[in-house]
């Protein structure tokens, strides 16, 4: 369970969440969607660790992330306890982000074996099967700039996978390709959500599928939830005008 | 031409001890540089201000104070406080800090020259700081700096000449001897081919390594030798 309280996020004068509060169930996949700037990404970076959290409160399954209350004072966590929390939570970029380093099978176990420390046979092993589920295991020795930004991505994808997270972060995951690569990356996260309970939070353009994988929009203005509705309703009845004129220009 | 034969041959004895002490002090120079530099361009990323502040001083204190100031204070300055330093010391104490003051610049760019992404997706796996330096961004940063290091280790190679303001017996400092024996178009051409000939024999040696990790990076077509080897690898 993922539990916002009173989060502020500020960039320097900028307010770009103001007092945020709400809840992810276990298992959930909630869609964000809202103009850009909207602070939809803002939300997974900060539960990523990528930003400070200016004020409030981030819990994961009950454990305070970055920061606890201690004696009715708010206090950062040390970084080792964060990184316990965190190592709960992967994420796919928009960008990528392979190692250019590292072969596509070296990117994949390299945080299994020398964060988590698996055996190395063993995370082989899982990376190896990883790679069959997003349809890329015969280019486990290949390097990343061999391919395409399509298959870039679902390597991403099996990367973060491959640290067994319980919650995946997807931010805009599908923006940076080239539209015939889409949906071969979108087919990968169906199937994600068909065969897991990972719980995922999805920042993304592509309606379609935040209509099929999603139980929950929350549609974002200004730093505050306009409004959350099942994907069904917020996409044909949606309730204020600001949603209504939104959706109407991306769709 | 027989006449340049000899005096070449009556002095080669000492313009090879000269050449080897210019090499000493380049290459003592060079690693201190570097400890230096890859020390210094670290804490400069340092989430500490009062870390980074010390890191900005030192390197303005030696980038901002000549060379040559900087040896006689080593070699004449802190005998007067007790501290006697040998001439070797001296030597490399001075081109280490001065251009391992430059290199970190160089250092500290090249890892601010990684990625965003590449640092964020290091947070993201929860990557040690050792760790994510060590196999995720040193290696990319690498690639990046060699072009500079290169740049320095050759102004360093000339700088070793300063050497003979306080009596080393390094190239520049014999082929000034040699003056008077072979005269000063010889000796000081001499002295010019060989400084060339060592600057060549690194800035290659620096080039050999750079094309290295730009292959690693994908970003150079591989060599015959890792195509077969990534080869044999996929197979097994």
């Amino acid at each position: 369970m993922i539990h916002f309280q009173d989060v502020v996020k500020r960039f320097g004068d900028t307010t770009v969440l103001d007092g945020l509060d709400f809840t992810v169930a276990p298992g959930e996949r909630v869609t964000l969607i809202g103009p850009s700037g909207s602070g939809k990404t803002t939300i997974l970076r900060l539960l990523m660790t990528l930003e400070d959290l200016t004020e409030g409160f981030i819990y994961v399954d009950g454990e305070p992330l970055t920061h606890e209350l201690r004696d009715g004072k708010r206090v950062a966590r040390r970084p080792r306890d964060v990184s316990k929390t965190r190592r709960r939570i992967g994420m796919v970029f928009q960008q990528f982000n392979l190692f250019p380093n590292m072969s596509v099978l070296e990117n994949i176990t390299e945080a299994p074996i020398h964060v988590l420390g698996k055996p190395k046979q063993e995370a082989r092993e899982d990376a190896l099967r990883i790679l069959e589920q997003v349809g890329l295991r015969e280019r486990a020795n290949a390097h990343p700039m061999q391919l395409s930004g399509g298959q870039q991505q679902r390597v991403a994808i099996a990367r973060a996978l491959a640290m067994h997270p319980e919650i995946l972060l997807l931010d805009e995951v599908t923006s940076a390709l080239d539209p015939e690569l889409v949906g071969d990356v979108l087919e990968v996260l169906r199937e994600i959500a068909r065969t897991t309970n990972i719980t995922m939070l999805i920042v993304t353009h592509e309606m379609q599928f935040a209509r099929d994988v999603s139980n929950r929009v929350l549609m974002f203005d200004s730093g505050r939830i306009l409004e959350e509705a099942e994907p069904d309703k917020m996409f044909s009845h949606p309730e204020h005008e600001r949603t209504r004129r939104f959706l109407q220009a991306i769709l | 031409m027989s006449d340049l034969l000899d005096t070449l041959a009556a002095a080669s004895p000492q313009l090879w001890e000269g050449t080897l002490v210019t090499l000493q002090l380049t290459f003592g120079g060079a690693a201190l540089a570097f400890l230096v530099a890859v020390g210094l361009g670290l804490a400069a990323l340092s989430p500490w201000v009062i870390v980074r502040t010390l890191v900005r001083v030192i390197v303005e204190l030696f980038r901002g104070t000549s060379l040559v100031v900087q040896v006689f204070f080593l070699f004449y300055v802190l005998p007067l406080w007790g501290v006697e330093l040998a001439p070797y010391t001296t030597g490399i104490l001075a081109l280490g800090l001065n251009y391992g003051a430059y290199g970190s610049e160089v250092v500290r760019g090249s890892l601010t020259s990684v990625p965003q992404g590449q640092w964020e997706t290091t947070t993201a796996l929860s990557m040690s700081w050792l760790h994510k330096m060590r196999r995720v961004i040193w290696p990319q940063a690498w690639a990046l700096m060699l072009p500079g290091l290169n740049n320095l280790l050759i102004m360093l190679v000339k700088g070793t000449a300063l050497a003979s303001f306080f009596l080393m017996n390094d190239l520049t400092f014999v082929s000034d001897q040699m003056r008077r024996t072979a005269g000063t178009f010889t000796s000081y051409g001499i002295a010019m081919v060989i400084y060339l000939l060592i600057a060549l024999a690194l800035s290659w040696a620096l080039r050999v390594l750079e094309a290295r990790a730009l292959r690693r990076l994908g970003l150079r077509e591989p060599t015959k030798g890792e195509t077969a080897k990534a080869t044999a690898e996929a197979v097994a």
